[in-house]
């Protein structure tokens, strides 16, 4: 079991309040994603939820136990840390086998433990090198392996991905979903990349400056962004936002459309708004336009590949009116 | 990427470097030669530079006149208990320090540093006086206290850097693997700050081997260390040229090998990291 | 970036250095106040009472006080000049691509490692001696007459030795400053068009500023102290002509057994230092981000 609950939890240090006023409910078996960018907070409150900095004020319950003020060694959970934090003078067999040997598990539980979980994580030959030894992906998988023979109550990661190269972040990212199929065990996991979190989440939590914008599904997040700095934040290439009488003509104080969602003519019959063709980004899959919109500014427009621009070319752009996102003065969508 | 000179200026800077570095080094060659050479050829108006009628006979005069054995002895106690009674006090602060730092821990450590700017001689007095009557003076346990204090700061600030350089992370990950503060220290800290203390032990030994102002003052003949017993050969009655040689070369082979050895991490211990 | 409990645990463990350390630093030093505001030898068991500030005037009223404040200074700058300039130099050329680095650097480590009275007594007897010193010998090959160094110079002959046993010390700490400048920062001043002398004003001095600066701290720390090196071989004579405040305490305390005397050339030698301490540790404090 692995519910865990914050009840209006508040982090300071000294003076400086990182995180004013959070209530979380994380079901059993959910995989959540702390979102958001640097400085919101979201790696204070996976520190919080491990018990590696005290809660200033609320509680954190774990199955409904107030675990509030336990020392993290009590609290059940397991961490993979950025850095991976492996023990550099224990080989790799030493480094899973360390939680085992903390919580004094007889030598032939912890070893057959450790050949488990060496195996689902392809580490069996390597089980006798020390991490220095290891590539950057192997090093990650040993911190994992050393999470999973805990059998934790929850996982955290603290942007585990991010000091891998791009190719084995995509790789990893499927081995962490794939191993939360497997487990069904509640995940906590903090990054800073949109789409690792849209990739994995079960729901999503989108932290800026402490507060909780929003907790949802990823398309949920995606359809209803709840205010400007969620729409902007979720989707990739991001949102466009119109502020001024473009705006009003929607009854908004700005709208948002998304680079997907806009019809693209050459010709002047069809279009709304008029641009000038900048920079063309090709992937061949897709297209990235950037725009200068009359009147409007730069926007950027998602198109297939198949389609060639050369820069200064103009070009006709109409949104999809059923999905123009409007929001208020304060960002909160109407 | 290593630069590339003409032969002809590398085999000149490295001529150079040479004589410079022999010069350097000709004192401690004197010693080394003079000490098998007899009384007599130390002396010779002509110098020789090998030791014409080779003998050991100067070491074991100084043995005779001096102790060298007792003093040695008194020496290892002093500079190896100071330093292990340092670490164990040091030890736990360092830790502290770095792994659990407040607002004033820098100004506890500039502190720290700022009481071996305090010149000896402003406290000899009082700590002689102290030392008379306590029955302290001349004794092997008071030197070992006073080199304790003297050369804590410099431990405890060699430690902090060491410590620095451990990746909180991986303390951290202890603790979340279920590691008490004792398994923590045990399993993770002390097994990854091995080399750190091991060369805070060796240079504050060399240091304390070498301080020659508490070992002197607060010392007479029973509790005397290496500096005492090279120090009574000051006013050599006659000459002595061999034999204070051979005292001297017994009184520094130790503590040189023992540099050698460590020349590396001394940098980086007696700069407190600041240079790597 | 720790709890609550990660805390107190740290101030326990603080405690012991802590304590230990200020009871060093403030029982003597207030029993040196003490003393120094005393009437107090230990050969003239008649001599007590309130001495006002006696002590202080006859210390510093001595002449032998001012030469010993002036010895003091140039003994630490004179060292500190020799060391910082020759160790820069010496440091520079063992950075070029010599054969028998790694050797080298034992070679001039080594001098380091000698006790300071041994390095007194074999420059004093091996090197200095006017009649069988390598030096005397090296003067006669040259016709020349012998110089008696510790008569004629003695000041000059402290520094010497003094300076041999430092030297190495900041050659090994300017050299390992050197090598940690990066070789592509080093190729990027050459791409630029910087020649030799540029290259060391303005990438390679900046770069060392830091390593110097720790030098004069540390060097400075042990050379306001420097004792054996003159109770060996000068005594600090002749007459004072070699006596720093170190020595000069000793001498009227231990030696002439006037505790109240000894006891305000302490204190003044505390003044000192902490003036000096101050100044060091302003520069210091800006360069070691600790």
């Amino acid at each position: 079991m692995g519910s865990i609950s914050l009840q209006h939890v508040k982090k300071s240090f000294g003076e400086v309040q990182i995180i004013p006023d959070i209530s979380l409910d994380i079901k059993d078996g959910e995989f959540v994603v702390f979102v958001g960018p640097s400085g919101c907070g979201k790696s204070t409150l996976l520190r919080l939820i491990a018990g590696l900095e005290d809660t200033t004020s609320g509680q954190i319950l774990l199955d409904g136990e107030d675990m509030t003020k336990a020392p993290p060694a009590r609290r059940g959970l397991a961490m993979v840390f950025q850095s991976y934090a492996l023990y550099p003078h224990m080989s790799v067999r030493d480094n899973i086998a360390f939680p085992l040997k903390m919580a004094k598990a007889p030598k032939a539980l912890i070893d057959q433990k450790v050949e488990y979980a060496a195996r689902t994580l392809n580490l069996s030959s390597y089980l006798d090198r020390r991490p220095r030894a290891l590539s950057g992906g192997q090093r990650q998988r040993v911190a994992i392996g050393r999470a999973i023979v805990r059998e934790p109550k929850a996982f955290l990661f603290d942007e585990p991905l991010s000091n891998l190269d791009a190719a084995l972040r995509v790789n990893m990212r499927l081995e962490i979903t794939e191993l939360h199929q497997q487990l069904k065990t509640t995940m906590i996991y903090v990054t800073h990349d949109q789409v690792e979190a849209m990739t994995m989440a079960d729901r999503i939590v989108v932290l800026n400056a402490g507060n909780v914008e929003q907790f949802g599904s990823p398309l949920d997040l995606y359809k209803k962004p709840a205010n400007r700095f969620v729409a902007g934040f979720i989707g990739s290439p991001k949102m466009n936002f119109i502020d001024g009488p473009e705006a009003a003509k929607h009854n908004a104080h700005s709208i948002g459309v998304r680079p997907e969602h806009f019809k693209l003519a050459t010709t002047a019959t069809s279009g709304t708004w008029k641009g000038k063709v900048g920079v063309a980004e090709q992937l061949g899959s897709d297209t990235f336009l950037h725009v200068h919109v009359e009147g409007l500014g730069l926007m950027t427009i998602r198109t297939d590949g198949d389609q060639t621009f050369n820069h200064g070319d103009d070009v006709y752009l109409t949104p999809d009116p059923t999905r123009i996102y409007r929001f208020d003065a304060s960002g909160v969508a109407i | 990427m290593a630069r590339t000179v003409p032969t002809s200026t590398r085999i000149g800077f490295t001529a150079l470097a040479w004589i410079i570095a022999l010069l350097l080094f000709s004192p401690i060659l004197w010693v080394l030669l003079t000490a098998f050479k007899t009384e007599a050829e130390a002396i010779a108006a002509s110098p020789t530079f090998l030791p014409q009628n080779f003998t050991l006979e100067n070491f074991a005069a100084v043995q005779d006149r001096s102790d060298y054995f007792k003093h040695a002895f008194n020496s290892i106690i002093v500079s190896v208990g100071s330093t292990l009674l340092g670490l164990a006090i040091g030890i736990p602060a360092a830790w502290a320090m770095a792994f659990a730092p407040t607002k004033r821990t820098k100004d506890v450590l500039m502190w720290m540093l700022s009481t071996k700017m305090m010149p000896a001689v402003g406290v000899l007095i009082p700590i002689y006086l102290i030392f008379r009557d306590l029955r302290l003076l001349d004794t092997v346990h008071g030197l070992t206290l006073i080199m304790t204090l003297i050369n804590l700061p410099i431990i405890i600030w060699m430690l902090y850097t060491y410590f620095k350089e451990i990746p909180v992370d991986i303390l951290e990950a202890a603790r979340m693997d279920g590691a008490e503060l004792w398994n923590e220290i045990v399993h993770v800290l002390v097994p990854m700050a091995v080399p750190g203390i091991a060369s805070t032990l060796l240079l504050n030994v060399i240091l304390a081997w070498n301080e020659a102002f508490w070992t002197i003052t607060l010392t007479s003949g029973r509790a005397g260390t290496l500096t005492a017993f090279i120090s009574s050969f000051s006013s050599p009655q006659g000459l002595f040229l061999a034999k204070l040689s051979a005292a001297s070369l017994l009184a520094i082979a130790p503590i040189l090998l023992m540099g050698w050895f460590s020349q590396k991490q001394l940098v980086r211990g007696l700069t407190f990291g600041a240079v790597k | 970036m720790a709890t609550a409990q990660t805390r107190t645990l740290s101030r326990v463990m603080m405690a012991p250095a802590v304590i230990v350390l200020l009871i060093w630093m403030i029982v003597p030093l207030v029993m040196t106040l003490w003393f120094s505001f005393q009437n107090y030898s230990l050969i003239n068991p008649m001599m007590t009472g309130f001495a006002g500030w006696g002590n202080y005037l006859y210390v510093i009223g001595d002449p032998s006080f001012t030469q010993s404040l002036v010895n003091t200074l140039i003994l630490v700058c004179g060292v500190l000049v020799i060391t910082i300039v020759g160790g820069t130099l010496l440091a520079l050329l063992l950075d070029q691509p010599i054969w028998g680095q790694g050797i080298l650097r034992i070679i001039v480590i080594s001098p380091f490692f000698v006790m300071p009275p041994v390095a007194a007594l074999i420059w004093k007897n091996g090197f200095m001696h006017p009649g069988y010193g390598m030096l005397g010998h090296l003067w006669k090959a040259f016709g020349l007459q012998p110089v008696d160094w510790f008569n004629q110079y003695p000041l000059f002959s402290v520094i010497v030795i003094v300076a041999w046993q430092w030297l190495p010390f900041a050659t090994l700490i300017l050299l390992t400053a050197l090598q940690s400048l990066s070789e592509e920062q080093r190729e990027a001043a050459e791409m630029d068009g910087a020649n030799a002398i540029n290259r060391f004003y303005y990438i390679i001095m900046p770069h060392m500023a830091r390593s110097i600066t720790i030098v004069i701290l540390i060097q400075t720390i042990f050379l306001l102290g420097i004792f054996a090196e003159i109770r060996v071989t000068t005594g600090g004579g002749p007459g004072y002509a070699s006596t720093n405040i170190a020595f000069l305490v000793f001498r009227t305390g231990i030696l002439s057994n006037d505790i109240g005397a000894g006891s305000a050339g302490g204190v003044v030698a505390v003044i000192i230092a902490n003036v000096v301490a101050i100044f060091l540790m302003r520069a210091v404090g800006k360069n070691l981000d600790a």
